[in-house]
């Protein structure tokens, strides 16, 4: 196996399985916490309760999954891709490259970019399975729904497009979050302290970018 | 060789290195000293390209590095081994993985001979006992042992090393020096050391070049460094008691 093929491989187990336990956990929470709102504010009975689960559906699939999962993403990948260049850049690590005539941006930045969009969009796949699934599991425990009435409710009126969108949101973001994390770590200069604020300079700034884009992406493509 | 030519470099409105010029010759050990700021480490990051001076040469045995064309520039770094301040060993990579690191992404050689070549290097600094211990496992000393025998792995003409002694204790400074020297006659290596430690100055420094800021003050070798007239030089040498001591 090549040397790139190796390091986007490593690199898609630290972005991607490593990042599995907090996507699973946010996206079911957030699932199960729609599913009792939306059912709270539902008080007439003229509406159906099948459309409690067609509005976990749709959020999940359009906004929360994706946009949710990349804004947790930014903090968790965020960082360690900052802190972990940033760390290269004050301990000469990435100038040791140099010296050996490594081109230290390719061999460190390309392929933490590529792993993020290959990982990506399967966390956002994971995620919104997990959280229709967590909608389910509160809504059916807290009799808020039949089980029979919230898979009809899934199945009704779905637009296939909708789980395009997300997959097209979650490559925007993944090189969002990795290029800027990049850029902010790589050219960290100074000792631990520029460190720790290159960090939380990549996170806020991939969160501002990831929202931004969410926003540009909505109104181009839907 | 490595030959430095009128070398300048600035930061903003500061002057950095003002003309510094001098010869490198194989099989030496030339010694770059100066107090702290002076631009010793500046000078070395000239010459192993990572600073870029407005002005000035580096050849490499007659080869131009800062202005030569990508190939020159890509041969003559994988003639280089560079030992930084720190060891800049990877932390994601073992000790061995380390030394071999040059070797996986420069060369094309069989997995065994760069297995065999990295811990040969690794036997030669005293080390083939922690080829499996992570950078982080090992102690300073360990450290710059590790980073001489990744410097070494791809046989370097030009050794280049950035205060070697640097946060160790004095027995081990003085094994970390008896190695450069040993590795530099073994190899005929041209071999550039940046110190301000006056053990090293005496113990390996063949030629000495003294710089005071961002100025070559004075040349010599260790045994006529003592009989200078330069007085910012016999401030430097004599800043330390028991030389000073000796001297009265």
């Amino acid at each position: 196996m090549g040397v790139y093929s190796k390091l986007v491989l490593d690199e898609c187990i630290q972005i991607g399985i490593n990042s599995v336990f907090i996507v699973s956990i946010v996206s079911t929470f957030i699932g199960a916490v729609t599913c009792v709102q939306t059912a709270y504010n539902l008080v007439s009975p003229l509406v159906p309760l099948t459309i409690i689960a067609v509005i976990v559906r749709d959020s999940t699939i359009l906004e929360l999954a994706p946009t949710i999962t990349c804004v947790v993403l930014s903090g968790k990948v965020g960082s360690n891709i900052a802190g972990g260049l940033g760390t290269m850049r004050i301990t000469e690590q990435i100038d040791a490259l140099e010296v050996m005539g490594i081109n230290s941006s390719s061999y460190l930045v390309l392929p933490k970019v590529l792993a993020s969009m290959i990982t990506f969009p399967m966390l956002v796949i994971l995620a919104g399975f997990l959280s229709i699934y967590g909608g389910y599991i509160a809504g059916t425990a807290a009799d808020i729904i039949t089980p029979e009435d919230y898979i009809s409710g899934l199945r009704s009126d779905f637009k296939p497009f909708s789980i395009t969108f997300a997959l097209i949101k979650s490559v925007v973001f993944a090189f969002l979050i990795s290029t800027i994390s990049s850029f902010k770590g790589y050219y960290t200069a100074g000792g631990a302290l520029e460190v720790g604020q290159a960090s939380t300079a990549a996170v806020t700034n991939s969160c501002i970018a990831v929202l931004a884009a969410d926003f540009l992406l909505a109104q181009l493509l839907l | 060789m490595i030959e430095i030519k009128n070398i300048q470099k600035t930061f903003g409105e500061r002057t950095i290195l003002s003309g510094i010029s001098g010869k490198f010759l194989p099989g030496d050990t030339s010694l770059i000293i100066g107090g702290s700021g002076t631009g010793k480490s500046v000078l070395l990051k000239c010459m192993i390209g990572l600073i870029k001076p407005e002005e000035g040469q580096v050849l490499y045995d007659g080869r131009d590095f800062l202005t030569g064309d990508e190939d020159t520039q890509k041969a003559i770094r994988r003639e280089m081994g560079v030992l930084f301040q720190g060891g800049a060993l990877f932390d994601s990579k073992t000790v061995l993985e380390n030394v071999r690191f040059p070797l996986d992404m420069l060369t094309n050689m069989p997995t065994s001979e760069k297995m065999e070549r990295a811990q040969f290097c690794l036997q030669r600094v005293g080390l083939e006992n922690a080829a499996d211990r992570m950078p982080s496992e090992i102690s300073g000393g360990m450290k710059k042992r590790v980073g001489i025998a990744r410097a070494i792995v791809m046989n370097p003409k030009y050794l280049f090393c950035d205060e070697p002694n640097s946060g160790l204790d004095p027995l081990t400074s003085i094994k970390i020096d008896e190695l450069i020297r040993e590795i530099t006659d073994e190899f005929k290596i041209t071999t550039v050391v940046i110190t301000h430690d006056m053990n090293s100055m005496m113990e390996i420094g063949e030629k000495i070049m003294f710089l005071y800021q961002g100025k070559k003050m004075w040349e010599g070798t260790s045994s006529t460094i003592t009989q200078s007239n330069v007085a910012e030089l016999n401030e430097f040498i004599y800043a330390n008691k028991l030389l000073r001591d000796t001297k009265a």
